[in-house]
């Protein structure tokens, strides 16, 4: 029988502890900056969760993921400007895009493999970002501020930020356990077949592309999700966010905590993020070190801190 | 007409400088089966390199010189020290790999030259227009760029397809095990490849330089230009990447150039001039779509070569 007490199931239930009482520990000791930096992080890691659905479990690199976070974002930001402030319309519209989205370029870009596949998801990406550049009345390139964060009705208050830290977390499990449950279905052992033998799965008689094209959708309007998020917590939306090199950031998130692991992306971002802060608060030139340590962990801890713990776990 | 005959080298020459940048890629790319996300950061510090060593000799062509001889060795021992480990590596940790060397570019370079951008004047012997045609004046560097371009493209079509080293190249291009069988110095090849790649994407920056303001993360949007060339062109291929480059210096320059009006025959004056700044940046990215959709490997697949 599998044993399930071992060094990163531990760890996964002390992280997801840690986040769980995080506002208790911030109103104990009055540090208000850590529940703002968290709320960030978790956002995050939704969003590399939803990557890691396909990259890990699917084997497509999207390298236009942040283009979710900003349909998302602006979803939420232009129906605000325009005086719609519900939650209960702004948030269903903002999934809606997203998937709107992910189905139009899936379709064009699952015609394509490997290396041009992750340069066209990025070409449509930066498309998506010239698009918000152009949208003078909503800020163009300078941005757009959301003066009203999402109501709903009075069942949440998304300014209280005890509550929107909640919600946000809320969204991560949420998440996490869709895509769980997404991975162990029918559904998804076929997209994972379809990764490792494409031929195979289509003899057998599936159609590969439909299967990687529905989860390439979940992905995306997961994604999505995390960019209305994100927009209720900068209060601010901008095509800057959805620059290509965000995509990247996105894609070491998922990298550094590791691939095809269900909580890979969440350990990865929560790593990354703080240590982009801890760096920064040691020197203005954290990159400087970043980016070295980035290639190191490519060349030395493949499989991310996930593999590092199955490593350490098997003695 | 006139005009046209202007925005028609611009974009020559805007599709010449491209060309420079995605040789290199394609090069390494084709070869070496390696995305190099670096490849901006060496096009950055080219230009950065000029600013400098011209500021230092009071010399335009001495520091353009040392400049290029300074990127090319960059590159080189960026080979030797990190990028050889991740051949044969699968093209995430590729991706990865160079895009944290990237976020070290970019910091190492504010640190050294800081946050605020650089120029590079250009010698008066290059600020004089030239008359190309009667009437038709245009400025000298910006020819002189067209020029230089020209002559490295042919001289890189020369040592590709006549030499024996561009034999060894086009070899590894289409079976990198088998060069190795036949007692061929991979690793050296490599090596000289990715410093002729390096060198390539420094000349297109420095040559970029006195246009431009030269500034940290130049090389983060030209780059992503130089990959939708490559796979519009064909993954390896340097003619499919001369075509692709001229092609989208081309459509990029005269769609920023006459969309506006183009768009104004057809819609309202206020929405044309909403729309087109958007539409005309989208351009290629719609035009490598479309090819990618009709072609998925490109124009020019070097593999049918």
């Amino acid at each position: 029988m599998k044993s399930y007490i071992n060094a990163r199931s531990v760890i996964v239930v002390l992280v997801a502890l840690g986040l769980v009482l995080l506002p208790a520990y911030s109103a104990l000791t009055g540090d208000i900056f850590i529940l703002t930096l968290f709320t960030r992080i978790v956002i995050f890691a939704l969003a590399a969760a939803s990557l890691n659905l396909i990259m890990g479990y699917g084997g497509m690199m999207s390298f236009g993921h942040a283009a979710y976070l900003g349909i998302g974002g602006y979803a939420v930001g232009i129906l605000a400007h325009e005086g719609i402030g519900s939650g209960f319309i702004q948030w269903p519209v903002a999934l809606a895009v997203s998937a709107l989205y992910a189905l139009v370029i899936g379709a064009l870009s699952l015609r394509t493999r490997g290396v041009y596949f992750i340069m066209i998801t990025l070409a449509f990406a930066q498309m998506a970002y010239y698009i918000a550049s152009g949208l003078s009345r909503y800020g163009g390139d300078d941005g757009l501020t959301i003066y009203k964060r999402s109501t709903f009705g009075g069942l949440i208050d998304l300014s209280n930020r005890v509550q929107f830290y909640y919600l946000c977390l809320f969204c991560l499990f949420g998440g996490v356990f869709l895509i769980w449950r997404i991975v162990n279905s029918r559904f998804g052992l076929v997209v994972q077949g379809v990764r490792s033998n494409e031929q195979r799965m289509q003899a057998i008689g599936f159609h590969a592309n439909r299967y990687r094209l529905v989860c390439f959708v979940i992905s995306g309007t997961i994604c999505g999700l995390a960019g209305a998020l994100l927009a209720n917590n900068t209060d601010f939306i901008s095509p800057a966010g959805m620059y290509w090199t965000r995509s990247g950031e996105l894609m070491v998130m998922v990298v550094f905590g590791g691939m095809g692991s269900l909580f890979g992306p969440v350990l990865g971002t929560i790593v990354f993020l703080l240590l982009e802060e801890l760096l920064s608060q040691f020197t203005e030139y954290w990159a400087l070190i970043m980016g070295p340590l980035l290639l190191l962990i490519v060349l030395f801890a493949r499989g991310g801190i996930m593999g590092l713990l199955g490593r350490f776990s098997r003695g | 007409m006139l005009v046209l005959v202007e925005q028609s080298l611009n974009g020559l020459q805007f599709g010449l400088l491209l060309f420079l940048l995605a040789a290199g890629l394609t090069l390494v790319f084709g070869i070496m089966d390696f995305v190099n996300l670096a490849h901006g950061s060496l096009y950055m510090m080219g230009a950065y390199f000029a600013a400098t060593f011209v500021a230092w000799t009071n010399s335009f062509v001495l520091g353009i010189l040392l400049a290029l001889g300074a990127t090319l060795l960059l590159g080189i021992l960026l080979e030797f020290i990190a990028l050889r480990h991740l051949y044969g590596r699968d093209h995430l940790d590729q991706v990865l790999a160079t895009f944290g060397l990237i976020l070290f570019f970019n910091d190492a370079v504010r640190l050294i030259w800081g946050p605020a951008g650089l120029s590079l004047p250009l010698p008066a012997w290059l600020t004089v227009p030239v008359q190309i045609v009667p009437g038709v004046f245009y400025p000298a560097y910006r020819l002189s760029i067209i020029v230089v371009a020209l002559a490295v493209a042919a001289l890189l079509y020369i040592v590709v397809m006549r030499t024996r080293i561009g034999m060894l190249i086009r070899a590894g291009a289409s079976n990198r095990e088998m060069i190795g069988a036949l007692g061929i110095n991979i690793k050296l090849l490599f090596t000289l490849v990715f410093g002729l790649g390096a060198a390539l994407a420094g000349l297109a920056g420095l040559m970029q330089a006195p246009i431009l303001t030269v500034q940290i993360g130049m090389g983060e949007n030209i780059l992503i230009l130089a990959f939708v060339i490559i796979v519009i062109g064909g993954i390896g291929s340097i003619r499919g990447a001369f075509m692709a480059a001229i092609f989208v210096g081309m459509i990029d320059t005269l769609g920023r150039a006459f969309l506006p009006d183009l768009l104004r025959t057809v819609l309202s004056s206020a929405a044309a001039s909403t729309a087109a700044p958007a539409l005309s940046s989208m351009l290629i990215y719609l035009l490598m779509a479309i090819v990618l959709v009709v072609r998925p490997e490109g124009l020019f697949p070097a593999a049918k070569r």
